[in-house]
């Protein structure tokens, strides 16, 4: 364990939210015990972290696109009470950072959604409009369109409708094409 | 080099040693570790089956899930404690899914290696397989001494002081959640085995028995029945 530098003496203030600590340098000289506290509330903390920033990863994957990696330099090792701290910041930005993300995703998908009933309601007025589900927070491959009713003749009387296209592509792909005539 | 002893040869797991300055950091941090007469060679037809059948159980969505799950969530806070990235070096229950997603199956390799996943997918808690006969008493967890080299001979690597390794009492054998090192492993001579698991905070310490249980039925039926 590296040894305790004098001047880097913390006092801890435990956040319930499990974000960052306050972290106050100290003038009086500390004991092993403040040390190991210390070092035993940011390894608290950092598990607290993972474990949100795993629950935010798994609610947003696939698509809000989280970053949670937090990068290591090194090796497995005992980490001193410095590294703890910027882990323990780098996971709490992390977090915020996906939470933001997830938060701003949510907001896009509830306005997609607003968007979607006032379509089912007067298609006309959202002509070749379309939505994928993954944008209103929907699995599946499927679009959202507002169509005329028998192509042109539609077009012309007003006759708009909402379809839903039928999803996901086969995996084998399109029909092959026919071999060219010899 | 002294080799383990024979008494040793008994599926019980015994309790490894952990550096005091480790201890003291993670107090719940435990090394089991048992010895048993095993020769590598080809799985049988029964265990590639267990691994087919295993890999029914691994889907997408689960290998993106499961580091919410109790186990793998407590070795990849462990591996954030000791430094690691799990996200860049995976867990090995994450690793083993990954694989298994690449691959479109766990694939059978040998019956050291198809007992090693087996245990590790059926409890989440990874085991590795030493030679039982190149190790020099009971296993452990300990940082590297300053100077000090990982393997045998040519092929040793220097370690970094104070990179946490499993050792025996004399040298490092392997660094921590890594493959042994070169001269350690088991190899087509291997007549005994030491198996070990390394148990986190979080793990309840009957999944890791239950591992290397596992393991060692895998390996050797014969004993696993008798215990």
């Amino acid at each position: 364990m590296s040894p305790i530098d004098q001047s880097r003496l913390i006092e801890l203030t435990p956040n319930r939210l499990g974000g960052p600590t306050r972290v106050k340098p100290r003038r009086d000289a500390p004991s092993t015990g403040a040390e190991d506290d210390a070092r035993r509330e940011l390894r608290a903390q950092v598990a607290r972290l993972e474990r949100e920033l795993s629950r935010c990863f798994v609610s947003g994957f696939p698509r809000a696109g989280l970053d949670v990696s937090v990068p290591a330099a090194g090796g497995p090792r005992l980490l001193g009470l410095g590294e703890l701290e910027r882990l323990r910041d780098e996971l709490s930005e992390r977090l915020r950072a996906a939470r933001r993300a997830l938060a701003l995703r949510g907001a896009q998908q509830e306005r997609n959604r607003v968007l979607l009933e006032r379509m089912l309601l007067e298609p006309g007025r959202y002509k070749f409009l379309q939505i994928p589900s993954s944008d209103l927070g929907e699995g599946g491959c499927g679009v959202w369109r507002v169509r005329p009713r028998f192509g042109l003749i539609g077009m012309l009387a007003g006759w708009w409708q909402v379809k839903l296209s039928s999803g996901c592509p086969l995996p084998r792909g399109g029909r092959p094409a026919r071999p060219p005539e010899p | 080099m002294t080799a383990a002893p024979e008494g040793d040869l008994d599926p019980e797991p015994e309790l490894g040693w952990v550096q005091a300055e480790v201890r003291h950091e993670f107090p719940e941090l435990r090394l089991l570790w048992v010895a048993l007469a095993a020769r590598p060679g080809p799985s049988p037809p029964a265990v590639s089956d267990r691994l087919r059948m295993l890999s029914d159980r691994f889907h997408g969505a689960q290998a993106i899930a499961m580091r919410q799950d109790p186990i793998p969530s407590a070795y990849r806070i462990f591996f954030r404690h000791i430094g690691l990235d799990p996200d860049e070096t995976r867990t090995p229950l994450e690793a083993a899914a990954v694989e298994r997603l690449v691959q479109g199956g766990f694939r059978s390799q040998n019956l050291v290696d198809d007992a090693l996943l087996i245990a590790l997918t059926e409890t989440g808690v990874p085991v590795w397989a030493l030679d039982a006969d190149r190790l020099d008493g009971p296993l452990g967890i300990r940082q590297a001494h300053a100077g000090e080299g990982l393997g045998q001979g040519a092929a040793a690597t220097p370690l970094p002081a104070g990179r946490l390794v499993v050792a025996d009492a004399e040298s490092a054998l392997a660094i921590v959640f890594e493959a042994p090192a070169l001269g350690y492993g088991v190899t087509p001579d291997t007549t005994r085995m030491a198996l070990f698991a390394i148990q986190v905070a979080g793990v309840p310490a009957i999944h890791v028995e239950e591992a290397l249980w596992t393991a060692v039925s895998v390996l050797d039926p014969g004993s696993a029945a008798e215990a």
